[in-house]
């Protein structure tokens, strides 16, 4: 049985607080980190151990710390991603609501190991009990020592304080925080140069996503040979999975990577919530593509999900029975990104309208014959073209609905109305 | 320590107050107008341009007077699987007589339709001003409807 070790204090009473994370073992890791390990050491043990980034792109996390500057003469920044907005994920709200301290512990660690001396932590608008958590749960650490000058007596020192975003889900992607952070709309910056070399006020920054940060306590305190025990050959570790939709027991379930989707489904999650049958899964938040019912062994982890067709992303799971129209899944999807488009390249903004209508048009009875064509045809004009990846995400719903489950859409433009009403 | 005299990580350049500013602003006013704009502007040594484009990057900045209680009924996928998303906005609707993006004659209620508010595992979920609701059905929606407008 696998014990959770993420989630394994946010049931306890008060698990927000700072007395029951140091009744717990809370802060011993960071201790560990700066009596036992030099920097070197710690950026080492976080590549040994595999973990990649848990905000999306799965980039190993311990090589993106190895690509800050070394000198000390620089200064250097943290960021903290909070701002959890793909639809179909909410790890990230509860870990924040529940155990903020252990992602402050995680933010120390890194911040000793790269030799950051401010960590900024940028929230989603929305999540005002997040943003009233992070803000105590800091000024608690700024009490007991934890943050400030000379922290445990050492000659390191780090100041944290919390920005509120204002409701923009392109603010997620890294740059866009950025900017977002400067106090600017939230356009993504070109890339190279990366955060790393030029990020926050043009300074060297580590941008994690907050579960990623969560997981750096416990492998210091366990290891890195511990953490990569967990989970398949190329993702490694403990993974919080989203499941909302057609289940029984909608949640977050941390489970190891690799887990197969079925198990997540049936067993943690209840199984479906009907007696209907299974239809489609998205596997990893609004922007990966949908997997068919017979792909439902997948093992969740980042390099199977890639040859079943889609990708990990969020790890936000949305479970569809057969009652659910697929086209109006692709439209509603998209027209999230056409909403979400910053405006900034003209493949997106322009692109995720078109596609939009034309999904629209399909999904109530209005589609032209050559519709299907044509929404490939913006799909691949968007896909590659765009300035940051959000193009590449807003066409992977209508792409993989429109090659599984062609003969709907071509149902709905023949018959002029929706394919579940003839079931 | 070197830093490059542009910039002020300490003492961030006031624009990265902007948006923090814009929400006190927003209390203080009710929503940003013009002269809200112009007062951070002030504050901040920014051009109102600066500010309202900014301001009106974001969908949590209000640019228009609002009612008391914004009501926002979250449309994505995993709410509409469940119930969510249409019917809640059509109920709310019909009973105070507004199109979403609309306030209601006395001023209380605007109602508003929202992106995932990640409480997917709760939908259909809405959120009235800071506070979040999950598992909405039309008799736990009809209640909130009753208290906000009697408040
Ligand atoms: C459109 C878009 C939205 C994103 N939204 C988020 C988000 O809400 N939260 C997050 O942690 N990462 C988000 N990301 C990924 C970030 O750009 C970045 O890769 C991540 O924060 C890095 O942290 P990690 O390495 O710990 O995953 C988004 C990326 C894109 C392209
Ligand atoms: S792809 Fe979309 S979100 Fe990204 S920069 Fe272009 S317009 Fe903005
Ligand atoms: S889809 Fe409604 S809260 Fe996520």
């Amino acid at each position: 049985m696998f014990e959770p070790i993420l989630t394994q204090n946010i049931d306890r009473p008060d698990s927000e607080k700072i007395a029951t994370y140091l009744a717990n073992g809370g802060y011993t890791a960071f201790k560990q980190a700066l009596n036992n390990f030099t920097p070197e050491e710690l950026v080492d043990k976080v590549k040994r151990s595999g973990l990649r980034g848990r905000g999306g792109a799965g980039f190993p996390a311990g090589v993106k710390w190895g690509f800050m500057p070394k000198d000390s003469q620089i200064k250097k920044i943290v960021a903290v991603n909070t701002d959890e907005g793909e639809p179909g994920t909410f790890k990230d709200r509860q870990i924040v609501e529940r155990d903020p301290h252990q992602i402050i512990e995680g933010v120390l660690i890194a911040s000793y190991a790269v030799g950051a001396s401010r960590a900024y932590v940028y929230i989603r608008g929305e999540f005002f009990l997040g943003v009233k958590r992070w803000i105590k749960a800091i000024a608690d650490a700024y009490e007991y020592g934890y943050l400030g000058k000379n922290i445990c007596d050492s000659d390191f020192s780090l100041d944290m304080s919390v920005h509120r975003g204002a409701g923009a889900y392109i603010c997620g992607e890294e740059t866009a925080m950025l900017e977002s952070l400067e106090g600017k709309p939230g356009n993504p910056r070109m890339k190279p140069p990366y955060p790393t070399q030029t990020g926050l006020f043009g300074l060297p920054t580590l941008v994690h996503n907050i579960e990623t940060l969560a997981c750096i306590p416990h492998i210091v305190l366990r290891g890195a040979e511990w953490f990569a025990s967990i989970g398949t050959s190329e993702s490694k570790g403990p993974k919080i999975f989203s499941v909302s939709g057609h289940v029984k027991r909608p949640g977050n379930y941390e489970l190891p990577l690799g887990t197969p989707l079925s198990e997540i489904i049936f067993e943690h999650a209840g199984g479906m919530s009907s007696n209907r049958k299974l239809k489609a899964i998205i596997p990893g938040g609004a922007s990966t593509p949908v997997l068919t019912a017979d792909q439902v062994d997948t093992p969740m982890a980042f390099e199977t999900l890639e040859r079943a067709g889609s990708q990990l992303g969020t790890g936000g799971i949305v479970v569809m029975d057969e009652s659910t129209c697929i086209v109006e899944v692709a439209r509603r999807t998209t027209k999230f990104f056409a909403h979400e488009s910053c405006g900034r390249c003209v493949p997106c903004r322009i692109g995720s309208v078109r596609l939009y209508e034309t999904l629209d048009r399909i999904e109530h009875g209005f589609g032209l014959p050559d519709d299907i064509e044509r929404a490939l045809y913006i799909s691949n004009n968007i896909d590659g073209n765009t300035f940051c990846p959000m193009g590449d995400a807003l066409v992977n719903s209508a792409r993989s609905t429109i090659k599984k489950f062609r003969e709907e859409y071509e149902y709905h433009i023949k018959e002029k109305k929706c394919y579940k009403d003839h079931q | 320590m070197i830093e490059n005299p542009k910039l002020h990580v300490d003492k961030p350049r006031s624009r990265a107050m902007l948006l923090a500013a814009l929400y006190i602003a927003q209390e203080q006013y009710g929503w940003l107008s013009q002269e809200a704009i112009q007062r951070v502007a002030d504050r901040l040594n920014l051009t109102p341009g600066e500010v309202y484009s900014t301001a009106s990057f974001y969908t949590m900045f209000r640019l228009q007077p609002q009612g008391q209680y914004r009501v926002q009924v979250c449309e994505g996928l995993s709410c509409y699987l469940v119930g969510g998303a249409e019917p809640i906005a059509d109920y709310i609707s019909n009973r105070l007589n507004i199109n979403p993006g609309e306030t209601s004659a006395d001023g209380k209620i605007t109602l508003e339709i929202v992106q995932c508010l990640a409480a997917c595992d709760y939908g259909p979920a809405i959120k009235v001003n800071d506070e979040l609701y999950g598992n909405i059905t039309e008799v736990g929606l009809n209640e909130i409807l009753i208290e906000l407008l009697s408040k």
